[in-house]
């Protein structure tokens, strides 16, 4: 390898990674100002890019040059920068004090609706945006043509860095900006404007992320799929640099940036993992990030997330629940095949649900990867079924929990020695090594296109009858999970989640007991993989992919991770809003993202927990009082 | 362009025959409509899906105004379209919902390879006939293929074979490989190096590159494949990937003096976005929409262009030609059962805008063939020129191939 | 007396060039009230936290009744006797008073891996009867997070007292309390201590909690103990006074000791 390749690909790495750290940069500051997780930052960034291309050719009528150019790319970011303030304002100022993961739901929605608004506004075709005049050309280095648009963006980078560093130092929003990224509670005591605090940070993230699309317009065409593709990895930089850090994101995207360009010469298929292999190395090295610290308020004690109140069955609870397990068991009975179909899914997702809120909502450990161990379950049972061994279902079922527990054992090891954002960023990345090794290793996993044949052995092969398949695994696993909770063990997850320092100092093991935890949920999940499989008859990598891990939170986030129950109701409600609304029409994300967002403003604590509140509010109030002082009273009963 | 909303649902077939009925006069489909249930990725394949739809509708329309199934008492066909939600589990649940809900006779559809073969397990394992229209992986006429699956677009091996015919001539030997990274990618560059290996003496690669799919570094990619020096260059990247890697290719000048073959690049879906940057003179799988004649080709691009105001995309071919294929095939086997359904369809050969075409019985492999031609700008607008259509049926897969990949 | 409950020797401490920690040694003796105090950042927490095990020391010794307990994590501490509370209270908010307390029993029982039982009834009695001793027994089932603060203190008091630990750490246990609240914790704390002859290390700002019920105190100013004694010797000790009471602390402290004097 010549030397004048060698710098020719780092110019190259240099040029993505300057692109890449002006996105990761306004995601990382409103991340550390408003700690919301903002998944709507890639939509931004796609909309920078549609809006860069409608505005271009417009201005190009009346002159073709540079300084237009620049001048339409601002403008585009700037669009974009008044839609962020619009999302605060209108949605996510609505939501400051509900809990940060349902923040992080609302994203989610928005995510979703733009994706469909952008496909009616601007179709579904690629549209290709015209070159930056007077920087079409190549500029010979060592007599290798390296395109001068490239050239200019490495320069981008070190500029925005720069533009942020004095508006953080120079001006009083950007000290603002800082306070509120190192102790969020300080900015409020000190009275600040919040409210104008936050619009005006997400004016920032959202115009640098349409800073970012818009520059991409002169490399690649605006398309419908760019917002997924970019946030995950905007996500790794940030946390990779530390979140709230713009220095840090800096260094971490030139880390990527030349990693990726060089990577690719040794190992030409690395682009698929790459960012996350890093990602998860850095953060079992560093946990916190590279110029990350750990949060302020983690020594204080603040309500955690999750479940608050933990009541048992009431009599109308029993009443309910009893009703529900015999409505769902006669489902063979009163609905047609469909409905069978639809409710094994139910089923499994429930569970799935279920065990990832024991973790969320009851260990406090947020895992952004559970489909991980869904899917690695799903793959031992796919794998030994149809593989060499051609085990038989029942054998299949058993291996799938054992292997989503070993999964989840040997990544939850690593994964529980970190905390908040930053855990569940190694478990988003360890589901996408994950994800790659099942996409990738085609001989075994026979690559994205899995594998077919997955189907129940011969008494179980009838819909219905592996629908009770199901339903007694499921039921069972569930009843078992909800005890644990009950448990000593499940108290004692929730005790290191109040107070890690007072679960430590009456002698807890914190860490192992989370491990122990993670790796339950992980066969619980591995077998509800293993009952997927089975009903689908196949296996491919969408069942790890980040959307699964994602249907998985925005399921509990919809049931109430406050709740014990909440998972199963969300569960059921979001299968059945996406199954009432897909054979509606194409525009389902649209109305899916409608309903998520909908669920976030009027019922902010989830399906159940809201009727909660609603019984403890209004009438029941046997319910409410029974919650406030139950155990005496349940003992004499 | 897509129109889309809750009135297009199930009524779409009954209200576009009713309507061209009306309008045709002559003899007009009649009786309770045989419905089939058609699945794809019209929300996130938006781009290929919707030209498909409408081209299916288009057909549909004109078969039931010329008196629907003849074959079975001129009843009319219905089209159920539901979205696929792009991921087989998805897939498979809509799929069971037409068969249950919808009542439709067998199911057609997928896009994607994964969605295609879950769909393919699916209909094996219901009994049901599935026709696979658009997707490509070869593994689903071969190695996972079953009696109740048909395929109509040509595979991968085909569409590469159909390259190589063209450009082996050349006699290139040093080969650089740029394909996304997933299944279609890597059994197109499998499928490449096997075939050119073999008609080329001294055949390398001297390169591979797999970005992951959507995600092409197109500088870093460049740089690597250029500084192999290859003289002929295999790519397999479509979409956004595809534009980003012609930009960045133009300016670092890596197709200057090169050859370059290109998978599925001539696809208006494709080829229309690279606009006044698309290259000259790369072999590609395509379809020139405006130059095609024979076989009444015309009349389909004109009857399209009034009814959508858009020019006919590749998918807008394959969605057109599929309704003939089921017609002609209910007309064989006079009912909907799905073994009577199966055997007309094998060896069943259709007229169509495309020519003859055959669903050979062995692997239940369409003959449709594709235009292969070199990529050229005519005026501003992206198109074809030196292209000729390639019959399927000149690089289908081996019979004794076939044989040894299905019986497994 | 016989050999001291326990004994800190010669702990040294450094963040970077902050010296927290020089040559620190004492010892507290079953049954006593040992206060550490001194200005902001004299290491007062950092002294704290190395007996307690959420810091290791750089070098140095701390023994417990005879077991060498240098640099071993919180839980192990706990597991040899030694139960702590926070500055800032730290409990299971999401629990009632008496579970809190009942969690610290199933640890202390070693049944945080049970599965089975439901951990609702599990030692509740002995949780009530502890809750009884710091005066919370009526509140048992109300949840923590309703309670107010200084009787989330007592709380924690209880948890602390729940693995009948042989020594009490407590950081800061009147801080953001009512100064009426402050005596009768601290005077419930020293009866405790004395009843069951636990020795209690506490650090303080309130010259009132220390001068009124620590038996000794030790002084700490940049690390360094400084003086050490009875609470009338540090008193009159010129350099404390030179350094860190000033005269009005002294004057505070005087008063302080009268009024638990005449409370007596």
């Amino acid at each position: 390898m010549d030397l004048s390749f060698l710098v020719i690909q780092a110019l190259s790495g240099l040029a993505s990674a300057s692109a890449l750290f002006v996105i990761a940069s306004g995601l990382t500051i409103v991340f550390g100002v408003t700690r919301i997780v903002n998944f709507a930052h890639g939509s931004f960034y796609m909309l920078g890019a549609y809006m860069a291309v409608t505005i271009l050719p417009w201005l190009f009528e009346f002159d073709r040059s540079p300084t237009l150019f620049f001048v339409g790319v601002v403008a585009s970011a700037a669009v974009v920068g008044v839609l962020g303030v619009l999302m605060e304002v209108l949605l996510l100022r609505r939501i400051y004090k509900v809990p940060e993961l349902f923040q992080l739901l609302a994203t989610f929605g928005v995510v979703l609706i733009v994706q469909d608004v952008v496909l009616k506004v601007w179709g579904p075709v690629d549209i290709t945006g015209p070159r930056a005049p007077g920087l079409r050309h190549g500029i010979e280095i060592f007599g290798q043509r390296f395109p001068a648009y490239e050239m200019f963006l490495i320069f981008v980078g070190p500029a925005v860095l720069g533009a942020l560093i004095l508006i953080m130092h120079k001006t009083r929003f950007g000290v603002l900006i800082r306070a509120a990224t190192q102790d969020r509670e300080m900015v409020g005591a000190l009275g600040v404007n919040q409210a104008m605090l936050f619009t005006g940070t997400l004016f920032l993230g959202a115009f640098l992320a349409g800073l970012g699309g818009a520059l991409q317009v002169p490399r690649v065409a605006a398309n419908t799929g760019m917002d997924l593709s970019i946030i995950t990895e905007a996500f790794v930089v940030t946390v990779i640099g530390g979140m709230g850090s713009v220095p840090g994101a800096f260094i971490a995207a030139l880390i990527i940036g030349l990693l990726q360009a060089f990577g690719i010469l040794i190992f030409p298929k690395i682009t698929l993992v790459l960012v996350f292999l890093l990602m998860a190395v850095v953060l079992v090295v560093k946990p916190w990030g590279l110029m990350g610290k750990p949060d302020v308020a983690a020594g204080r004690a603040i309500l955690p997330e999750g479940i608050l109140n933990l009541k048992r069955f009431g009599g109308v609870e029993k009443l309910f629940w009893a009703a529900a397990a015999v409505l769902v068991l006669a489902i063979p009975f009163i609905g047609d095949a469909y409905k069978v179909k639809v409710g094994i899914e139910i089923m499994v997702f429930a569970l799935a649900a279920f065990s990832l809120n024991l973790l969320i909502g009851n260990g406090g450990i947020v895992s952004f990867g559970h489909a991980a161990y869904f899917g690695v379950g799903a793959y031992a049972a796919g794998l030994l079924a149809t593989g060499p061994l051609k085990l038989p279902m029942e054998a299949a079922l058993v291996a799938a929990p054992i292997a989503g527990g070993l999964a989840a054992a040997l990544f939850g090891y690593f994964v529980v020695r970190l905390s908040g954002i930053y855990l569940a960023m190694l478990t988003l990345a360890f589901a996408q090594i994950t994800y790659a090794i099942c996409f990738q290793w085609v001989e075994v996993t026979g690559g994205d296109n899995g594998v077919v044949g997955v189907w129940p052995s011969r008494w179980a092969s009838a819909r219905e009858v592996y629908f009770y398949v199901v339903a007694v695994f499921s039921i069972l696993a569930i009843v078992a999970l909800r005890h644990l909770i009950y448990a000593p063990f499940g108290y004692t997850l929730r005790a290191a989640r109040d107070s890690a320092n007072r679960a430590d100092a009456i002698g807890i093991d914190v860490r192992t007991h989370r491990w122990l935890a993670f790796t339950v949920a992980g066969a619980a999940a591995g077998l509800a993989g293993g009952l997927y499989a089975f009903s689908k008859g196949s296996i491919d990598p969408t069942m790890i992919s980040i959307g699964m891990s994602i249907d998985f939170l925005m399921m509990i986030l919809t049931g109430g991770i406050q709740t014990v129950m909440g998972a199963l109701v969300g569960a059921a409600a979001f299968h059945s809003v996406k199954d009432f609304f897909m054979p509606l029409t194409d525009f389902w994300r649209f109305f899916l993202g409608s309903s998520i967002i909908l669920i976030v403003l009027l019922f902010p604590r989830g399906i159940v927990g809201a009727v909660d509140t609603f019984r403890e509010r209004f009438g029941d109030r046997s319910a409410a009082a029974g919650a406030k002082a139950p155990v005496l009273a349940k003992e004499a009963a | 362009m897509a129109k889309l909303n809750l009135s297009r649902r199930t009524v779409v077939g009954g209200l576009a025959a009713t309507g061209a009925a009306l309008t045709a006069g002559g003899v007009s489909a009649q009786g309770a409509p045989i419905r089939i249930g058609e699945l794809n990725s019209y929300s996130r394949m938006a781009a290929f899906a919707v030209p498909y739809r409408n081209g299916m509708q288009l057909a549909m329309e004109q078969i039931n105004a010329a008196g629907g199934i003849a074959g079975m008492g001129n009843r009319p066909l219905e089209i159920v379209f539901r979205d696929d939600g792009s991921t087989p589990g998805d897939a498979v649940r809509v799929a069971e919902e037409l068969i249950t809900r919808e009542r439709v006779s067998f199911i057609a559809g997928a896009f994607l390879s994964n969605v295609g073969l879950a769909l393919a397990d699916f209909a094996n394992q219901r009994k049901v006939l599935y026709l696979a229209t658009e997707p490509l992986t070869d593994a689903l006429t071969m190695a996972s293929g079953n009696p109740y699956t048909f395929r109509v677009r040509p595979g991968t091996y085909m569409q590469t074979k159909m390259l190589v015919e063209a450009s082996k001539a050349k006699g290139i030997k040093r080969w650089a490989i740029v394909a996304p990274n997933y299944e279609y990618g890597q059994s197109a560059a499998a499928a490449f190096k096997r075939l050119m290996g073999e008609a080329v003496q001294g055949f390398e690669v001297v390169a591979e590159q797999f970005p992951a799919l959507g995600r092409v570094d197109a500088g870093a990619t460049v740089g690597a494949l250029a500084q192999s020096r290859p003289d002929g260059i295999f790519n397999v990247l479509f979409g956004a990937d595809l534009t980003a890697f012609v930009r960045e290719g133009n300016t670092r000048g890596l197709f200057e003096r090169r050859t370059v073959v290109s998978l599925l690049s001539g696809e208006p879906e494709y080829l229309l976005p690279l606009g006044d940057e698309t290259p000259d003179g790369w072999i590609t799988t395509g379809y020139p929409p405006e130059q095609v004649t024979a076989h009444n080709h015309q009349a389909f691009v004109t009857a399209y262009k009034a009814k959508f105001n858009d020019t006919p995309r590749l998918g807008t071919v394959l969605g057109y030609v599929v309704p003939f294929m089921i017609r002609d095939m209910l007309n064989k086997a006079k009912s909907t059962e799905t073994d009577a359904m199966i055997a007309a369809f094998k060896d069943l050969t259709t007229e169509t805008i495309c020519g003859p075409v055959t669903m050979r019985g062995i692997d239940q492999q369409s003959t449709l063939g594709a235009w292969v031609g070199e990529t050229t700008l005519n005026g501003k607008l992206p198109t074809m020129k030196n292209w000729r259509y390639v019959d399927g049926k000149d690089v289908m897969f081996p019979e004794a191939e076939v044989r040894a990949a299905r019986k497994a | 007396m016989s050999t001291p409950l326990l004994v800190v020797d010669n702990l040294q401490k450094r963040f970077g060039g902050v010296v927290a920690g020089k040559d620190v040694a004492f010892t507290l003796a079953a049954g006593e009230m040992l206060a550490i105090i001194g200005p902001n950042g004299a290491g007062k927490s950092t002294t704290f936290n190395m007996v307690g095990g959420q810091l290791k020391p750089d070098s140095g010794t701390i023994t417990l009744a005879g077991e060498d307990i240098t640099g071993r994590p919180p839980r192990d501490i706990w597991r040899k006797g030694v139960g702590r509370t926070f500055q800032i209270a730290q409990t299971f908010v999401s629990m009632s008073v008496a579970e809190n307390v009942q969690m610290a029993l199933i640890s202390h029982h070693g049944e945080t891996r049970a599965v089975v039982p439901m951990a609702r009834t599990l030692h509740r009695e002995a949780a009530i009867a502890i809750l009884a001793r710091v005066g919370m027994a009526d509140m048992a089932d109300r949840p923590v997070s309703e309670l107010a603060y200084g009787d989330v203190k007592r709380v924690e008091l209880a948890v602390a007292l729940a693995s009948e630990p042989k020594l009490l750490l407590m950081d800061e246990p009147t801080a953001g309390m009512a100064p009426k609240e402050r005596a009768a914790l601290m005077q419930l704390t020293a009866d405790i201590a004395k009843e069951r002859g636990i020795g209690v290390l506490f650090t303080e700002h309130d010259m009132d909690s220390v001068f009124g019920h620590a038996d000794r105190i030790l002084v700490l100013v940049r690390g360094e103990i400084i003086a050490a004694g009875t609470p009338d010797e540090v008193r009159s000790n010129q350099r404390v006074k030179q350094v860190y009471l000033g005269e009005t602390g002294v004057q505070a402290a005087l008063k302080a000791r009268r009024q638990t004097a005449g409370a007596a």
